[in-house]
C-alpha cells in the first residue's frame, strides 16, 4: 500500500447552522436534504429523538441536534432542514435524519488545515468533533458524524434480531 | 359456427375441449361447475352444452335437469362426458333429459365427430 | 392427432398434484377413524378426475391404476364397504405411486409400473376377484364379427314421440348413417296427425331405410349402426334386418391399444417413488384479488403520472405545492406497487407444512410411537422461494424431534406424561422476521450428555465446560459431526444433519436456535428475514397519534361504565367484565405520552388476549381495520420497548405497531405476580 500524504487530503464538508454556530459534516455521509416534516414520536426514547419518518417506504429516525447538544429548543420553521445521513454502524449502514436550523455551504477543507478541538463545555463531547476549521473568518466545527450517531445518539445498540433489508 | 357451453371442474380438460372446438371455428364459453353453468345459462343461449358428470357443487346430471327446465334449453343438445361405461349411469343421464354422452377418454377427433351428430 | 395436447399437460399435472394432496389428506382423516361419507366422496371425485384426465392425455397405465382405486372408493361412498385401516393404508401407498408415475411422465420418463402393478393386484383382490382388466374401455372398442356375406341392412327407425325432448335430431342421425354407406331413405308419415292436432314438440315421423356397401365394398356392422342410435335406444324403435349372402371373409379383431403402455421403458429403481417433485415449479398461483389490487395500483400510478406530466407542461413556481403533492403521490404509488409485487410472491407457510401430517403419520407408525402433529399459524405468509428452501431443514428438524426427542409410549407413561406426544409447527411474525418453531414435548436436551460428548471430542475441556451456559451447550448440536444419538437410525442421527440445517438457514440470511428443558421437551426456532410482512391491524387513536394493534389479539372493545371500574388511581385498576376482572392499562402513560388525566368513565377500552390472559387497554378512539405492511424500526434505529414495528399509513405518515408483551412490561403488569401466574 503506498503511503498517502494525509496532509494533502482534502475533504468536502456540508456546513449547517445551529443556534448561530456553524457545523460541518463529511459530504460523503450526506444522502439528501429534506424540509422539516412531522415525525411520529416513539415512546420511552431519549428526548433528542424526535421520532420517525417515512423515507420512501423506509422508517428513518429523526434526531434533533439542538436537543442533543443541549441548545434551547426552537420550533421548526420554513428554513429548518433535515439532513439525511448514512452512517456505518457495526456491520451495516444506518440512515438517520438530523434537524438543523438551516444549511449553509459545501466547502473543501484540507485535513492539514484542521485544528484540534479544545475542551468545550456542553454536550458536544470532544469525541464527536473531528476538528475546527476557519473558513472566511468563520469558525466551523467539523463533526465526526459516525461517532456522533453511533455513540452519541444510538448508544448501546443491541443487534437483537435479523432485520429486514 | 356454433356457440357451445363446456362445463368441467378440471381446467385442463375444459381447456383442451375448448381449444379443440375453437380450432374448428366454434365459439366456446366455459364453466367450472354445474351451478356456474346454470348461472351462465340464465343469460345466454347455446347451440350445444357439453358437461362433465362429477363436479363438486352441482353434478352434470342435475345440471341437465335444471337446464331442461329453462325454455330456451328445452331442445338444446346436452352431452355428458363420462367414464362410466355401465348402463345405469348413462340411463340416469338420459332420464334427466340428456341428449347423449361421450365416454372418456376421447381424442379430439372423436369429440368433433360426435358433436357433428348434434350440430350437423 | 390433429390437436396438440401438450400445452394442456402442464395444467393437468398441477391439477393432479392438488387432487393427490386432497386424496392424501382425506385418507389421513379417514385413518383417524370413522367412515365420513363426505370425505370418501371427495377422495372418490379426486381419483375420478385423475382417471379421466390421465386417460384423455394418454397416460394409460395411470388411468388403469386409478380406475381400480376409483372402483373401491365408489363402493365405499355408496356405503357398500367400510373404510378399513388396511384399505386406507394401501390407498395411501397408491397415492405415492400415482405421484411417482405422474412425476415420471412430467419429467418425460417412463413410469415404473412395478409397484403400481403390485398395489393394483392388492386392490383388485380386495375388490374380490378382480375379474375385469383395468383397461378403460371405450364405446368404440369394437370387435367386428366375421363377415358372412353381409350385403346391407334394412333399417326401420321409428322415434317415440318424446325423442326431440332430449335434444336429439333424427335428421342428423340419418345423415350420419349416410357416412356408413349407400343409403336410401323412405319417409313413413302414417303417425302424423291432422294439422290442428299437431304438437310441434313431438316426433311423429318414421323412416324406412336401406344401407348398402360403401364405394370400396365395406358393409357397416350392426354395432356401427346401433352406435349411431345408441343415445336414443330407449326413445325409439330400431329394427335392423341383415341382407345376407353366403360368402367368406377374414376375421378382424380390434386391437386393444391400451395394453402396450405397460411393457415400456427401462425399469427404474424403487427409489423412483422417493424422487422428489419438489423442484421449484416455474409458476406460482396467485389469488386474483392480489392481481386486481395490483391493477388498481397501476391505474393510480397512471393518473399520478399524467397529473405530473400536465404540471410539467407549463410550470410556474406558484404550482410548487401541487408539484410536491404529485411527487408524494408518485412515491406512494411506486411503493404500493412494489409492495404489491412482493405480496404476490407471498404464500402461506401451510404450503411447507402440508407434507407433515402424512410424514408424521407414517414415521410414527414406523417408530411405534404415538405422535400427534399440531400446526399453528399456517396462514402466516412468506416468500415462495425462501419457503421452498425451508423445506429440507424443516423435514430434518421434525424427523429429529420424532426420532430423538419423543419417547416411546411406555417411557412417556413412566415419566408421567401422556402416551401420545406432540410435534408442533408454529409460524409467526416477530419484528421484521418470520419465526418457524418446531417444538415437542419429548425428552428435552441433556446438557450433561452433550457436554460429555463435546469433552470426548475435545471441543472443550471439562473445566471450561462447567462455565458454559445452557445456550452455549445446546448450540454444540449444530457443530459438524456432532451427534449424541446412541445408534444411527435411518431417519437421522448420522451427525451430518444439524450443521447442514444451520448452514442452509444462514444462507437465507436467517438464524436457528434451540431451547430445551430436560424431561419437558425441546424447541428449535428458525428465524428468517421477511421481504414483506403483513399484519391485519386495528388502528386506534391515542393522545393525538395513530397506533396499530394486531387484530388477532383483540377480543372486544367497549365503553367503560364507572360502576365496574375499581382501584382507580392505584397501580391496579381493574374492570369487571361479566365474570372476569380485567387489569386496565393506560398505554399513554406507559409510553410517556401526553394525556390529560382523563376519567375512565365512558372511556374506550380494548380488551386484548395475550398468552391466555385478558387485559384492557384504554384508548381514545377506534379507527379503521386494515391490512398494514410491517416496517422494521431496527433497520435504522433499534428496538423500542412496547413497539414491534411501524407501518406507513395511506397519508404517508408513520404509525407504530404495539407489541403487547413489551407494553405490559412497561406498565408494570409483568411485575404483578398475580398476573404472571394466572392463566
Amino acid at each position: 500500500m503506498e503511503s498517502i500524504d494525509i496532509t494533502k487530503t482534502e475533504n468536502q464538508y456540508l456546513t449547517f447552522i445551529l443556534d448561530e454556530e456553524e457545523f460541518g459534516v463529511d459530504i460523503l455521509s450526506v444522502q439528501e436534504l429534506r424540509g422539516w416534516e412531522h415525525a411520529t414520536p416513539m415512546p420511552n426514547t431519549p428526548d433528542w429523538i424526535e421520532g420517525v419518518i417515512n423515507l420512501r417506504g423506509v422508517i428513518v429516525p429523526i434526531v434533533s441536534l439542538r436537543k442533543r447538544f443541549g441548545i434551547e429548543h426552537r420550533e421548526p420553521c420554513p428554513t429548518t432542514v433535515v439532513i439525511i445521513v448514512k452512517v456505518v454502524s457495526g456491520e451495516k449502514e444506518r440512515v438517520l435524519g438530523i434537524v438543523v436550523d438551516n444549511v449553509s455551504e459545501v466547502y473543501n477543507i484540507k485535513e492539514s488545515d484542521l485544528q484540534p478541538a479544545p475542551n468545550m463545555e456542553g454536550a458536544i463531547s470532544v469525541d464527536f468533533v473531528r476538528g475546527l476549521a476557519t473558513i472566511e473568518e468563520k469558525m466551523v466545527i467539523l463533526l465526526d458524524i459516525n461517532k456522533l450517531i453511533n455513540e452519541g445518539v444510538l448508544q448501546e445498540v443491541h443487534e437483537s434480531s435479523v432485520d429486514a433489508a | 359456427m356454433a356457440k357451445i357451453l363446456i362445463v368441467d371442474d378440471m381446467a385442463s380438460m375444459r381447456k383442451m375441449v375448448s381449444f379443440t372446438l375453437e380450432s374448428v371455428g366454434h365459439e366456446v364459453v366455459q364453466g367450472d361447475d354445474g351451478d356456474v353453468a346454470l348461472e351462465i345459462a340464465q343469460n345466454q343461449t347455446f347451440d350445444l352444452v357439453i358437461t362433465d358428470v362429477n363436479m363438486p357443487n352441482m353434478d352434470g346430471i342435475t345440471l341437465t335437469k335444471e337446464l331442461r327446465a329453462i325454455p330456451s334449453f328445452k331442445f338444446t343438445p346436452i352431452l355428458l362426458l363420462t367414464t362410466e361405461s355401465t348402463k345405469d349411469k348413462k340411463m340416469s343421464g338420459k332420464a334427466a333429459g340428456a341428449t347423449g354422452w361421450l365416454v372418456k377418454p376421447f381424442d379430439p377427433d372423436k369429440l368433433l365427430a360426435t358433436i357433428k351428430r348434434v350440430l350437423g | 392427432m390433429s390437436v396438440d395436447l401438450e400445452q394442456f399437460k402442464e395444467m393437468f399435472y398441477e391439477e393432479c398434484t392438488e387432487n393427490l394432496e386432497g386424496m392424501e389428506s382425506g385418507l389421513l382423516a379417514l385413518s383417524e377413524g370413522g367412515t365420513d361419507l363426505e370425505v370418501v366422496n371427495t377422495i372418490f371425485r379426486s381419483a375420478h378426475s385423475i382417471k379421466g384426465g390421465s386417460a384423455t392425455f394418454g397416460f394409460t397405465s395411470v388411468a388403469g391404476f386409478t380406475h381400480v382405486m376409483e372402483g373401491l372408493l365408489d363402493e365405499m361412498r355408496e356405503g357398500k364397504r367400510e373404510a378399513e385401516a388396511r384399505i386406507v393404508d394401501i390407498l395411501l401407498e397408491s397415492v405415492d405411486v400415482l405421484r411417482a408415475m405422474l412425476g415420471a411422465h412430467q419429467a418425460g420418463e417412463e413410469p415404473d409400473d412395478e409397484r403400481a402393478n403390485i398395489l393394483k393386484k392388492q386392490l383388485e383382490d380386495i375388490r374380490d376377484g378382480g375379474t375385469s382388466s383395468a383397461a378403460t374401455t371405450s364405446v368404440s372398442d369394437t370387435e367386428s364379427e366375421a363377415n358372412s356375406g353381409l350385403q346391407g341392412w334394412n333399417i326401420i327407425f321409428a322415434p317415440h314421440e318424446d325423442l326431440l325432448q332430449t335434444g336429439n335430431d333424427p335428421a342428423l342421425m340419418i345423415r350420419e348413417l349416410q357416412t356408413l354407406g349407400a343409403l336410401t331413405v323412405v319417409l313413413d308419415d302414417e303417425r302424423l296427425p291432422h294439422l290442428d292436432a299437431l304438437d310441434a314438440e313431438l316426433a311423429y315421423l318414421q323412416w324406412h331405410m336401406t344401407l348398402k356397401a360403401t364405394d370400396d365394398g365395406t358393409v357397416a356392422s350392426q354395432e356401427d349402426i346401433e352406435e349411431i342410435f345408441e343415445w336414443v335406444e330407449d326413445e325409439c324403435d330400431l329394427t335392423l334386418e341383415a341382407i345376407e349372402e353366403k360368402r367368406k371373409a377374414p376375421d378382424r379383431r380390434a386391437e386393444d391399444r391400451r395394453q402396450d403402455d405397460r411393457r415400456q421403458g427401462s425399469r427404474r429403481s424403487a427409489e423412483s417413488g422417493a424422487k422428489k417433485s419438489t423442484q421449484a415449479a416455474a409458476s406460482i398461483r396467485v389469488g386474483t384479488e392480489r392481481i386486481d389490487a395490483m391493477m388498481d395500483l397501476v391505474g393510480e400510478l397512471v393518473i399520478t403520472q399524467s397529473m405530473l406530466s400536465q404540471l410539467g407542461e407549463d410550470f410556474e413556481m406558484s404550482r410548487m405545492e401541487r408539484l410536491r403533492d404529485g411527487l408524494n403521490a408518485l412515491e406512494r404509488n411506486s411503493r404500493d406497487l412494489q409492495e404489491s409485487m412482493m405480496r404476490m410472491r407471498m404464500q402461506p407457510v401451510s404450503f411447507a407444512f402440508n407434507r407433515f401430517p402424512r410424514m408424521v403419520h407414517d414415521v410414527s407408525q414406523k417408530l411405534a410411537k404415538q405422535i400427534r402433529l399440531e400446526m399453528v399459524g399456517e396462514d402466516t405468509e412468506m416468500d415462495k422461494t425462501v419457503m421452498e428452501k425451508l423445506n429440507d431443514p424443516l423435514v430434518h428438524l421434525v424427523r429429529n424431534s420424532m426420532d430423538h426427542g419423543l419417547e416411546p409410549p411406555e417411557e412417556r407413561k413412566e415419566a408421567g406424561k401422556d402416551s401420545e406426544g406432540y410435534v408442533r409447527l408454529r409460524a409467526f411474525y416477530q419484528g421484521g422476521s418470520i419465526v418457524v418453531e418446531i417444538s415437542d414435548d419429548g425428552r428435552g436436551l441433556s446438557r450433561d450428555k452433550i457436554l460429555g460428548k463435546a469433552v470426548e471430542k475435545g471441543l472443550v475441556s471439562e473445566k471450561d465446560a462447567e462455565l458454559w451456559t445452557d445456550d452455549q451447550v445446546f448450540n454444540l448440536l449444530f457443530e459438524a459431526g456432532f451427534s449424541t444419538a446412541d445408534k444411527l437410525s435411518d431417519l437421522s442421527g448420522r451427525g451430518v444433519g444439524l450443521d447442514v440445517v444451520r448452514r442452509n438457514i444462514e444462507s437465507l440470511g436467517g438464524r436457528v436456535e434451540v431451547a430445551s428443558t430436560l424431561g419437558k421437551g425441546s424447541s428449535f426456532s428458525i428465524r428468517l428475514p421477511l421481504t414483506l410482512a403483513v399484519l391485519d391491524g386495528q388502528l386506534f387513536r391515542l393522545s393525538g397519534q395513530t397506533y396499530v394493534l394486531p387484530l388477532i389479539s383483540i377480543i372486544e372493545s367497549l365503553q367503560m361504565q364507572k360502576e365496574l371500574i375499581s382501584g382507580v388511581g392505584t397501580k391496579a385498576e381493574v374492570y369487571r367484565l361479566r365474570d372476569q376482572y380485567i387489569p386496565i392499562i393506560r398505554p399513554s402513560e406507559c409510553m410517556g405520552l401526553h394525556d390529560e388525566d382523563a376519567s375512565l368513565d365512558g372511556a374506550l377500552l380494548i380488551v386484548v388476549e395475550w398468552d391466555n390472559r385478558h387485559v384492557g387497554l384504554v384508548v381514545d378512539e377506534l379507527l379503521a381495520q386494515q391490512q398494514v405492511v410491517i416496517k422494521s424500526l431496527e433497520t435504522n434505529y433499534k428496538k423500542v420497548q412496547g413497539i414491534s414495528g411501524a407501518t406507513i399509513l395511506g397519508d404517508g405518515t408513520v404509525s407504530l405497531i404495539i407489541d403487547l408483551a413489551g407494553l405490559f412490561e412497561l406498565s408494570g403488569l409483568m411485575n404483578d405476580r398475580a398476573f404472571r401466574v394466572a392463566a
